[in-house]
């Protein structure tokens, strides 16, 4: 369980000033600048500019800041990073990540960055976005290639025409990669987002892939509007029940600590780790959409 | 047959015992039935240049039009060209407001057919042109309560009012629909023109859609109707009404719109029974939304909602969480629709409506209001008239009267649009005093007037975000800076009035940018 929950990471395109500037106003956990894919080639730099001297500026909140650059292979994807490291961005989003080279090269040029501008060492971290069947298939090794690295997010629509399909409103055809992609998160102990829904006006198709990802186990998801934050919120948090039955978990601890009991109970059955670790994040949900 | 003989009734005193009818003089009776009458006997022209002429309409007096027709209008620009073409000079246009389909006025201008304006707003062309100097004279603007006020009081004197009306009847009963029929132009409420026909020396309708007598339930009623002219189209559907009026998915209108629904339910006004009124805008419109959950949730209803109605309101009230509406001006075809259709969906005038002088105003009686803004200062002044260039763009329309009379105001704006500040240091120009205005919200924070200590009590152990409007301020120039002043002539073309006719702000020319070149 990481430190920091990732529900909601909100996509602002890195052109649009109206909304960078005060893209910290909606309730999301993790805003997200591109400079990649939403920009046109001829806006590249004006986007990394303003990106830059927004980061520089403007008091963004307790938000995770995360910023998609260019491919690091080249000189753009250098740029970017370069200025992002210099503006002491918290996550760097790299994407269409393919194999475990990917994953050191950018993080080679980090760590220069970091250097060059005398930033903390290790301090900007790094999650990789895979959006390609070698990228699913190789997500383990991917997954545990840095240190730097928080997470590993699902990119579907490359992926789904790398699979020669389409994506579907029951998302069976992204069942094999999200299961991948959750197992090498897991068992590299990092977070794994979800793909982004883009029809905005499917409200019902969007709560039920929310609800799929949230069964499987994913910890959130990307979203391309502040409109979405709200339904994965709801959706993710938990119930009054499991509310009440994650503090009683909690007090049982305590009661076991101040006894210097070496099992826990409650109500006459032993608590194990597993259940404690899913109270925690029970009380965590629950704090962060203040229900409690 | 009465006692011819008795004239004097003790403690009474003369009586009029004289009446042909009880003389031998010979008496008509009036034996045509009402068809024919209709025809021959009617109030109706088939010309406008009639209608004038029959008006005895002359230089230097005043003239009126309303703007139920907003940008489908042809009422106003054919009448001003036949009243251009009779040579009449130097008239006073006392419309309830103006809009983009109005600029040939810029001509007639020109020309000095209108030497004087007086209205609630200017937007287009027209606008543009004012906002340049085009008048010797300052247009004076006004609120739809304070022009109802001042129509009231004599301040202004309509001589002839122009009146378009989707329907109307031979004698002048006059409607915003068609009971009739479904086909033809609708635009809902006549409340605007209501007042004019009350008052104005001289009342002419324009209608397409004469229909036969009784015209009932009319907005405009035959008593104060002088001519009815019938002319081939009054305006274009298309500029008059739009369909339904959407919800915003604008996601900062949005934020904007959720967070004064909570704002109103923690305000003490959200209780079995309240009252409120919203603007057509974004923001305040999707506040409807989020207010209806929690009207839902609460099971609480209102008893009443006025001033412009749209769609949204309506459907409050067929769902049954409003129990009557009162109708100014419908917004949308969805409202207009309603207004016929629904019993207590009734249309009210500017009079009823807003009129600063009478207790029983509409607006006195509203717990909530909700109201956009261009801009909000520091002192809590609010502009919806001019632009961040300093030129005319907007209207007072019922702003300065609903903050007045509700209980609580409510301002609602994002923090910047673009790269412009909508919280200053000061207005531009000041519309609705700061002392009315009771809470602002923006995407950034709420920020509640101080001399509202009620409201800052009640909001302390909320979980608004709260802040100062100083705050908001600051927050807003941090992120967009300070723009550069506007340069204005010495030249006043635009005098802002309050309700009662007092003059709370002048607007001047702004300084032509081609000048400096």
């Amino acid at each position: 369980m990481g430190d920091r929950l990732r529900r909601t990471m909100m996509f602002v395109p890195g052109n649009n000033p109206g909304m960078v500037k005060d893209a910290y106003i909606y309730k999301c956990d993790s805003i997200m600048f591109d400079l990649e894919d939403s920009v046109l080639l001829s806006e590249k730099d004006a986007a990394r500019y303003l990106v830059y001297n927004s980061l520089r500026a403007i008091d963004y909140g307790d938000k995770e800041l995360v910023v998609r650059i260019n491919n690091p292979r080249t000189e753009c994807g250098i740029m970017d990073i370069k200025a992002m490291v210099a503006s002491k961005i918290d996550v760097i989003r790299l994407p269409k990540t393919e194999n475990v080279d990917d994953v050191l090269i950018c993080e080679k040029e980090i760590e220069k960055a970091e250097i060059e501008f005398e930033i903390e060492q290790g301090s900007t971290k790094m999650m990789a976005a895979i959006e390609s069947a070698e990228g699913v298939l190789n997500a383990r090794d991917i997954a545990k290639a840095s240190k730097r690295l928080i997470a590993i997010a699902l990119g579907a629509e490359d992926y789904v025409t790398d699979l020669k399909t389409t994506r579907y409103a029951d998302g069976v055809e992204l069942m094999f990669a999200r299961s991948m992609l959750l197992h090498a998160a897991r068992s590299a102990k990092i977070d794994a987002l979800d793909t982004v829904y883009s029809n905005l006006n499917d409200e019902e198709g969007f709560r039920n892939e929310v609800l799929l990802i949230k069964k499987l186990g994913f910890d959130g998801k990307s979203i391309i509007n502040p409109r979405q934050i709200e339904p994965i919120v709801e959706i993710f948090t938990p119930s009054r029940k499991e509310i009440d039955k994650a503090l009683e978990i909690m007090d049982a601890i305590e009661e076991a600590k101040i006894k210097k009991s070496g099992v826990v109970s409650l109500n006459g059955k032993m608590i194990d780790m597993p259940i404690v670790l899913r109270a925690q994040r029970t009380i965590q949900l629950a704090k962060a959409a203040r229900v409690l | 047959m009465i006692n011819n003989d008795i004239k004097n009734l003790p403690k009474f005193g003369k009586l009029d015992v004289e009446h042909p009818l009880f003389t031998n003089e010979r008496v008509y009776k009036d034996i045509k039935s009402c068809k024919e009458r209709e025809e021959f006997e009617s109030k109706v022209l088939f010309s406008i240049e009639d209608a004038i002429e029959k008006s005895q309409l002359k230089s230097g007096m005043t003239i009126s039009f309303h703007h139920h027709f907003r940008d489908g209008d042809f009422v106003l620009n054919k009448v001003m060209e036949v009243i251009a073409k009779k040579g009449i000079k130097d008239l006073t246009l006392a419309a309830s407001s103006l809009l983009s389909v109005h600029s040939p006025l810029i001509e007639h201008v020109k020309n000095g057919v209108i030497t004087r304006i007086e209205t609630s707003g200017l937007r287009g062309e027209l606008a543009e042109a004012v906002s340049k100097g085009l008048l010797d004279i300052p247009v004076v603007f006004r609120s739809h309560g304070g022009r109802a006020y001042a129509i009231k009081n004599g301040d202004i004197k309509i001589d002839v009012a122009f009146l378009g009306a989707p329907s109307c009847d031979s004698f002048g009963n006059a409607n915003g629909y068609s009971r009739d029929h479904d086909n033809g132009i609708i635009c809902g409420s006549l409340g605007y023109a209501k007042t004019d026909a009350q008052y104005a020396s001289c009342v002419i309708v324009l209608t397409d859609n004469l229909v036969p007598f009784p015209n009932v339930p009319a907005g405009i009623f035959q008593s104060d109707v002088d001519y009815v002219v019938k002319v081939d189209a009054i305006g274009d559907p298309n500029g008059i009404m739009s369909g339904a009026t959407r919800f915003t998915k604008n996601p900062k209108e949005l934020l904007i719109a959720e967070t004064t629904a909570e704002v109103i339910e923690q305000s003490g006004v959200f209780k079995d029974g309240f009252s409120f009124q919203m603007g057509s805008g974004g923001a305040s419109l999707a506040t409807a939304r989020f207010l209806r959950e929690k009207m839902l949730k609460k099971n609480i209803k209102a008893d009443f909602v006025l001033g412009g109605i749209t769609g949204v309101i309506v459907k409050l009230h067929e769902e049954g969480l409003i129990k009557k509406i009162l109708d100014v001006q419908s917004f949308d075809l969805e409202a207009a629709k309603s207004l016929k259709n629904n019993r207590f969906h009734q249309q009210m005038s500017a009079y009823y409506y807003a009129s600063p002088n009478n207790p029983g105003t509409a607006v006195n009686q509203l717990d909530v209001v909700i109201l956009s803004a261009l801009e909000v200062d520091v002192d809590y002044n609010v502009n919806v008239l001019t632009g961040s260039d300093g030129s005319i763009r907007g209207a007072i329309g019922g702003h300065q009267d609903t903050a007045a009379g509700a209980s609580v105001s409510i301002i609602v704006c994002p923090l910047t649009r673009g790269r412009i500040a909508s919280v200053v240091d000061k207005v531009n120009t000041i519309v609705t005093p700061g002392k009315t205005v009771d809470i602002v919200v923006t995407d950034q924070g709420v920020a509640i007037n101080p001399l509202r200590t009620d409201l800052i009590e009640r909001f302390k152990n909320s979980n608004i975000n709260l802040t100062t409007i100083e705050n908001l301020r600051d927050k807003a120039m941090s992120l967009v800076g300070r723009g550069k002043s506007i340069e204005y002539t010495d030249k006043v073309v635009g005098i802002v009035t309050y309700r009662d006719g007092s003059v709370i702000d002048l607007i001047y020319q702004v300084k032509d940018q081609d000048e400096d070149d």
